[in-house]
């Protein structure tokens, strides 16, 4: 940086004229380069991203055999199935459940860590976030654990209050109890990340003014905090809907849609059918399911990132 | 409750004082007592894959107390660590990652350059588009990309499906959106005057890149660099649906299938190897947790 500056006062003492030719040399250089900088990134994004997406649709179209084209075929077939709308019940269950209590369990847990002493936050922080760190198809092996039918840990500490054994995974509703669980144990972490980073930037005063007005700790909360982290919150939501909505790994290891298909959601119905089964159309068109909800959040993110962008 | 009562008895303006002293006391005693809880929660998965993993399986199939270990034993470690299956799981994971993090730091940085600095043409639609795509899921796009490289497969003779490098082509579409939009906001972020400056000086743009932006984002190159590397070691699905044989799995993929056999599971195994396999991004995270934090909330905050 130090030389930059040196540089440029070196360049200020040289002729004007030399300088404009410079400039403009790189503005001619300059759209040349830049789509040159970007074209493994575009090339990237057009080839798998942009037409798997428009391939599945294709997909979608398809026999079984992929050798004869059969229209909303498929998705008359998943009409008509129970299974399909088990899925579809299942995957807004897992999904809006997990994502409120994720970001119920961040809000509070992101208070309580806002409350201790600066010094100390650091390392309450990097306990907490251990969840989010480890790769979740290894903890979600942890849970299967913890959940064992016959050597389940929980079961034996339950078993001192007198409660159990719970069938984690083997009941329909302890299941998807048990997937929701483990889900909010690895991104409740995430939303506490996202909601302290929001806490520590509402200033100091707008709490002693509110203090001063005689607000108490709810009212603190509600007419201060929230709506200074109302945009984080949004975000933080919308994103782990997302990425709730899709998720595959918990799910496929902790119970791999059983018991009776009764915990499967849209990806690992997906993968069942799709890759197990062999069917990839069938596979493609549940998997497309996804796109209207997904789409829906993407918007409202997209339109609060550029609100954002407009602002500043 | 007891403050309440106090404070409302004390009608001085002392008392007053005590009692919001005495409730600060208060809260912070609730807030450890919750953290503690929060933090058990948070930590019983992974002590106990430590404990199961240091446990032999003559103890964990006995009755005993499962959250302590009697005779401890080091023997799951000895037998994971001597498989060569298992090393290759390790290996293959390992070369699949930090290629990925290569790859995904040479085509995002200089493209989050040209996005951010150089306005161009469809520059802005291009950089929502990078966005857009980060939020696409890889459930949405498994499906496709396999009936996709198998297609290329029977058309070109080149075999991509069931090879562990096929990872190599998929990955980068989980890191490197993320990774440009990070970097995006972080060059963002970085003064005109110091490009303009280097420009004025006859720096080419490559140089600007390479001489001033990349050495003052360093932290956000750090922060990509540790989500690259994270995303590919945790991915689960693509592997999963990619590769099937033994030596081109990857370890996620690899314990759950090998360690795993029809309904026999052992445990101390899978425990050890659901440890080993989370070591690298802890370790990563341990040392470098304020670089993690800053790419996790960069990617709602910047930009």
């Amino acid at each position: 940086m130090v030389d930059v500056a040196f540089q440029s006062n070196r360049t200020a003492a040289a002729q004007a004229g030399r300088r404009r030719v410079g400039l403009r040399n790189a503005l001619r250089r300059k759209s040349m380069s830049a789509f040159l900088m970007t074209l493994p990134l575009i090339l990237l994004i057009a080839i798998l991203v942009i037409y798997p997406a428009l391939y599945s649709v294709h997909l979608a179209t398809l026999n079984k055999a992929m050798t004869k084209f059969v229209g909303f075929g498929n998705f008359e077939f998943l009409f008509k199935r129970d299974t399909f709308w088990l899925v579809v019940k299942q995957s807004c269950i897992f999904a809006i459940s997990a994502v409120i209590f994720k970001a119920l369990i961040g809000f509070i847990v992101a208070h309580f860590v806002h409350n201790v002493p600066a010094n100390k936050q650091r390392k309450w922080r990097g306990m907490l976030l251990v969840p989010w760190v480890i790769p979740p198809a290894m903890s979600t092996l942890a849970w299967l654990w913890l959940f064992d039918p016959s050597y389940s840990a929980f079961n034996y500490t339950l078993s001192f209050f007198g409660i159990g054994p719970i069938p984690w995974t083997g009941d329909a509703m302890w299941a998807r109890f048990s997937v929701i669980l483990v889900n909010v144990w690895y991104g409740a972490p995430f939303f506490m990340i996202m909601y302290l980073a929001a806490l520590k930037s509402v200033p100091e005063q707008l709490y002693e003014a509110a203090a001063i007005d005689g607000a108490n700790w709810w009212q603190r909360i509600w007419y201060v905090t929230l709506p200074m982290m109302r945009n984080i919150i949004a975000i933080t939501t919308l994103f782990s809907l997302i990425v709730t909505f899709a998720n595959f790994d918990i799910v496929r290891i902790l119970t791999a849609g059983g018991p009776l298909d009764h915990t499967h959601i849209f990806a690992t119905w997906a993968f069942r059918v799709g890759i197990e089964g062999s069917d990839i159309p069938l596979g493609a068109s549940v998997s497309l399911f996804m796109v209207p909800i997904l789409a829906v959040a993407a918007i409202f993110i997209l339109r609060d990132i550029t609100k954002r962008g407009n602002e500043s | 409750m007891s403050t309440m009562t106090i404070d409302k008895s004390g009608p001085t303006r002392k008392v007053k004082y005590g009692s919001m002293s005495r409730d600060r006391t208060w809260a912070l005693r609730w807030s450890y007592f919750f953290l503690t809880l929060f933090a058990i929660f948070s930590l019983t998965p992974p002590f106990y894959m430590l404990i199961t993993s240091l446990k032999g399986s003559a103890e964990i199939s006995a009755a005993t107390n499962p959250w302590w270990v009697h005779q401890p034993t080091l023997e799951n470690y000895v037998q994971l660590l001597t498989s060569n299956q298992f090393l290759r799981f390790f290996w293959n994971s390992a070369w699949v990652s930090i290629i990925v993090v290569t790859v995904t730091m040479l085509i995002s940085v200089p493209a989050a350059f040209a996005l951010a600095r150089m306005k161009f043409w469809g520059s802005a639609t291009l950089a929502t588009g990078v966005f857009l795509t980060y939020l696409i899921p890889d459930s949405l796009l498994f499906i496709p990309l396999f009936k996709m490289f198998a297609v290329f497969g029977d058309l070109t003779g080149i075999q991509l499906v069931n090879r562990w490098y096929v990872l190599l082509f998929i990955y980068p579409t989980l890191t490197v959106p993320f990774c440009t939009w990070i970097m995006i906001g972080y060059f963002a972020s970085i003064p005109k005057e110091l490009d303009e400056a280097a420009i004025i000086d006859g720096a080419s743009w490559f140089q600007t890149l390479t001489r001033i932006f990349i050495p003052v984002a360093l932290p956000g190159l750090i922060a990509a660099t540790i989500f690259a590397f994270t995303v590919s070691w945790a991915q689960f699905l693509y592997p999963l649906v990619f590769t099937t044989s033994t030596d081109q799995l990857v370890l996620p993929v690899g314990i759950i299938t090998t360690l795993i056999k029809g309904d026999v599971f052992n445990w101390g195994q899978i425990m050890t190897g659901a440890l080993l396999g989370a070591a690298p991004p802890l370790i990563i995270y341990a040392f470098l947790m304020d670089y993690y934090i800053a790419g996790l909330t960069a990617g709602a905050t910047k930009g």
